[in-house]
């Protein structure tokens, strides 16, 4: 159980000598049920309905995520998010910019990254990155990765951060060293992978379990989902409206952020702005093998929990949600720098939407609305390797 | 519901009791919307299962229907109609994602975005409506299975004046389009039948379309029949980043990147470009998508009536016919790398670039489709109420209940003991929860969730749920 899990590390005190162990769950996390296949499948109000692949609307089914896993794979996943253990310096976790209470992102325009100290807007001395961190609720059902898609699985996407010099600065050594030195990890391993704790640690674990463990950050109990399901209450007269517009063809907003996800696993060049004094980031344009037709083009991010996740956009231009808005709103290509070569994507207005000031207001009330994190997992106080966990920002 | 003609009163009958039978509705009430009232605050008065009837007269306003089983529809007296006017300010007209919603009878105009447009609704019906432009699309139903747009008037679009987008078994007849960019495009659809319709100056008549970057990945099994097809010459007038702003004037029958398509029985005249092109995706659209496939297969061309097509061939047409050292436009063009094509009367017509194409089969003939329309309608809901007691449980209490420890709220174990067999108390208590434990903050209402679906839930954990 995940509780047991906690109490157990209570036991242990901050700096964990990990005599006393740490217990993997053997339930499923909210919202997932397990089948007979011993892994944990998810549960949604959005089963109730049928539809064909590809196909939104307001009740539709869900894409299926793109894994499964077992209860212990899951909860040895939220260990290692939250365990510095796995950076270079051991310093840095996952969470230390996924941080659970900035809907697991940081906050900042662009992410900080190696030998960085705290948290959150607040961090400080790493090397600075060049993209935005992206929120993680419901990262398991996207087929794409990584701003400019770049990667296809979230096991794929994992190894990523842990082996960038500017990141988490680790090596795969650092991590299967560090693993297997601690006899906490090795047993826990064991357990989730279900084999001797005498084999070494393989880095396919980690991912697996890192990737189980985000495959359960699942939001879909907005007040938005309640009036999906008929609820004609559960949204107030502006977000009403502002659900319109953002559904209705001249703000074609349904179009890239497909519901019930609001998000698609396309890519699409809208024209976002430069950042002063950079070269303009050309996205998926400049990925091998290099297709200008792709110029400026960025997967689709999903719109859930967007009013948790400012800055917004690859590189965090935008401020606010107001910002993003009045960007949409302004004429087709209005920010792209002359020279850019960008191919906007055709439903990016195709003249200026010129939303009157209502519809605006409407629209931002509706981006509010996309708010759930009910099914946050417990955020543990303690982790194997006894490394400090994050602070928690909001108690 | 199958069948090419427009859907009898008594078929209508069926499927609105079908649509009141699943909705637990036992008879439908009508609601009359006056002159000078709103027809929104019907709309969200009405029960599903009930009709709408709006008096003649001048609408301002955008009519949203989120639920299911609604018939929306126009009093015409004495050739007066009820119309919805957008005034160029308004966003969309009619937008609906409820199933089963019936709209008819209305004249929408003016609308700056859609005039007419379901989003994942099932098991729709548009019929007798005149839609009018300027607006982008005038009658849009996208990501949809199952649906009718009959007998409907249609014109001044910026882009397609019918457009089924993403969508599945829709029968799209009897029509009249014109003056718009295209008269009636099915776009990365499955089982579409359009037929019937008249289709006259616009740029483009009738296009079938795979395009790229859209979340649904092919478009297969569409049929073009019986269609007058006519003078499509317009000047093209669309917005510079619109896709259609490329599509040159002048073609009759477009076959874009689709599969299966069958063109069968038009009559296709005075279309100044081309009577059918066959081509693949990036002759109008050249964005990447390596998760489809843009190239025309087995597209049929059978036997059509071809009048004078291709007398003035204007932008990419011209270029293409002047590669091919090629004067007059043909009565069928077809280029790219599409497979298992094939023609019929390949010597009454003028043909370009159809050499791969063979010899339809004698009698080859799509007739034996007289409907893609589902033959029952499609549900919606395909669960019992106890799985949906179940499915709420694991979807919303788990995130603050767990069987066996305290989370947010107590265990479950704790409150089967407290509540027993009393379903009924608990579906109360969730609707109205009321503050119990000291140590333990307030359980948000769940009045959120229909009557039957507490009543549900409160049986799921009652009876069935065990560790
Ligand atoms: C130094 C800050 C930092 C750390 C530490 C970090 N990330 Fe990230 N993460 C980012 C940034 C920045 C991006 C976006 C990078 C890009 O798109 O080029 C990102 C992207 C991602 C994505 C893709 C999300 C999407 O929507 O495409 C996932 C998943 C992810 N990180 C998981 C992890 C995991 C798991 C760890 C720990 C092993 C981790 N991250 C550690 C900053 C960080
Ligand atoms: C053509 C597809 C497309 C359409 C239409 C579209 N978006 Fe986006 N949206 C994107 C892409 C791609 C990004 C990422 C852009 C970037 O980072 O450069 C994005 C980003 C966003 C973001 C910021 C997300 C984040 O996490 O930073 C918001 C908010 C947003 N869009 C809202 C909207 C609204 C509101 C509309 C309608 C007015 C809309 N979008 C229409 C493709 C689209
Ligand atoms: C946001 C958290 C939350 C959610 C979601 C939630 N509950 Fe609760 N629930 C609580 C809390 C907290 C209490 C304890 C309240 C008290 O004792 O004052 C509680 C108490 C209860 C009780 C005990 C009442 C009693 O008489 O002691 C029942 C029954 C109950 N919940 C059922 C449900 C059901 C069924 C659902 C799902 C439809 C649900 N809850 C969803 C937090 C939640």
């Amino acid at each position: 159980m995940r509780l047991l899990a906690l109490t157990a590390v209570l036991l242990l005190g901050a700096n964990g000598a990990h005599a006393a162990s740490f217990a993997l769950a053997d339930h499923c996390p909210p919202s997932f049920d397990m089948a007979e296949d011993g892994r944990c499948h998810l549960v949604s109000l959005y089963q109730m309905y049928t539809a064909a692949p590809g196909q939104g609307g307001l009740r539709v089914p869900l894409p299926e995520l793109k894994g499964s896993y077992t209860p212990q794979q899951i909860d040895l996943g939220r260990l290692l998010f939250f365990d510095p253990v796995l950076s270079g310096d051991g310093k840095s976790s996952c969470a230390h910019c996924h941080h659970p209470d900035l809907a697991y992102a940081d906050g900042r325009t662009t992410g900080m990254g190696a030998s960085g100290e705290g948290v959150g807007p607040a961090r400080r001395q790493g090397d600075v990155l060049p993209r935005n961190t992206p929120g993680l609720w419901n990262v398991g059902f996207l087929g794409r990765l990584f701003w400019d898609g770049r990667a296809t699985s979230l096991e794929e996407q994992s190894v990523g951060p842990l082996f960038a010099a500017n990141e988490m600065a680790s090596t795969p050594d650092h991590v299967r060293q560090a693993l297997a030195m601690n006899p906490e990890y090795r047993r826990l391993f064991a357990q989730a992978f279900q084999r001797s704790a005498n084999q070494p640690i393989a880095l396919e674990e980690v991912a697996t379990a890192l990737a189980a463990f985000e495959t359960s950050l699942v939001s879909l109990n907005s007040r938005f989902d309640r009036y999906a399901h008929g609820d004609d209450r559960a949204l107030s007269d502006s977000e009403v409206r502002g659900w319109n517009v953002f559904r209705g063809f001249v703000g074609r907003c349904t179009q890239c952020h497909v519901p019930p996800l609001f998000q698609s696993d396309d890519l699409a060049a809208i024209g976002a702005p430069p950042v002063p004094g950079q070269p303009y980031d050309q996205g998926a344009g400049v990925l091998p093998p290099a297709d200008p037709a792709l110029n400026g083009a960025f997967k689709v991010p999903t719109l859930r929990n967007i009013a948790l996740t400012a800055p917004y956009f690859q590189a965090g231009q935008f401020a606010q949600l107001a910002d993003v808005v009045d960007f949409y709103n302004a004429p087709r290509g209005h920010a792209v720098p002359p020279g850019a070569k960008v191919e906007l994507h055709w439903h990016i207005h195709m003249r200026q939407a010129e939303l009157p000031p209502q519809d605006v207001a409407d629209l931002l009330s509706f981006l509010n609305a996309l708010t759930d994190t009910s099914m946050s997992p417990q955020v543990p106080t303690a982790v194997p390797s006894g490394l400090p966990v994050i602070p928690r920002l909001h108690p | 519901m199958r069948g090419s003609k427009p859907m009898t009163a008594s078929a209508l009958a069926l499927a609105t009791a079908w649509i009141s039978l699943a909705a637990s509705q036992a008879l439908g009430a009508t609601l009359t919307v006056k002159a000078g009232e709103s027809i929104q605050a019907a709309v969200k008065r009405a029960l599903p299962g009930d009709r709408i009837e709006v008096e003649p007269g001048l609408y301002k306003e955008t009519v949203f229907i989120d639920k299911d089983g609604i018939e929306l529809s126009g009093i015409v007296r004495g050739g007066q109609w009820p119309v919805l006017d957008g005034e160029n300010k308004l966003n969309d007209g009619v937008l609906v994602s409820g199933h089963g919603v019936t709209i008819e009878r209305l004249w929408v105009k003016r609308y700056k975005g859609n005039g007419i447009m379901t989003q994942g609704s099932n098991n729709y019906r548009i019929a007798y409506n005149v839609v009018e432009g300027p607006c982008f699309y005038a009658i849009f139903p996208q990501f949809g299975k199952n649906g009718l747009v009959t007998h409907n008037v249609a014109f001044g679009s910026e882009d397609a004046a019918i457009y089924v987008g993403m969508s599945d078994n829709v029968d799209v007849v009897h029509n009249q389009t014109y003056a718009s960019i295209i008269g009636i495009e099915s776009e990365n659809s499955h089982d579409i039948l359009i037929e019937n319709n008249y289709v006259h100056d616009n740029v483009v008549g009738i296009a079938t379309t795979m395009l790229p970057a859209l979340p649904v990945k092919s478009s297969d099994r569409i049929i073009i029949r019986n269609n007058i097809v006519a003078r499509n010459n317009m000047k093209n007038t669309a917005p510079p980043g619109a896709i259609t702003a490329g599509a040159p004037p002048g073609l009759g029958i477009l076959v874009l990147g689709t599969d299966h398509t069958t063109v069968e029985g038009n009559l296709i005249r005075d279309n100044d470009g081309v009577g059918v092109m066959v081509s693949e995706t990036n002759f109008l659209v050249t964005t990447p998508d390596d998760r489809m496939d843009p190239f025309p297969d087995s597209t049929q061309v059978l036997r059509n009536v071809f009048l004078n097509n291709g007398s003035n061939p204007q932008g990419t047409l011209r270029d293409l016919l002047d590669i091919a050292g090629v004067e007059r436009g043909v009565d069928v063009l077809a280029t790219g790398k599409g497979r298992d094509h094939c023609i019929a009367d390949r010597l009454a017509l003028t043909t370009l670039g159809t050499r791969n194409f063979a010899d339809c089969a004698p009698g080859t003939t799509s007739a034996a489709v007289a409907s893609m329309q589902t033959a029952k309608p499609v549900v919606a809901t395909p669960f019992t109420a106890d799985q949906k007691g179940r499915l709420t449980y694991l979807a919303v209490c788990t995130g603050c209940h767990t069987y066996n420890s305290k989370l947010v709220g107590p265990p479950m174990v704790v409150i089967k003991a407290l509540y027993g067999k009393d379903e009924q108390r608990l579906a109360d208590y969730i609707a109205k929860p009321v503050r119990k434990r000291p140590d333990y903050p307030e359980m948000p209402s769940q009045d959120y969730l229909p009557e039957d679906i507490r009543l549900a839930v409160a049986r799921y954990i009652l009876s069935e749920l065990s560790h």
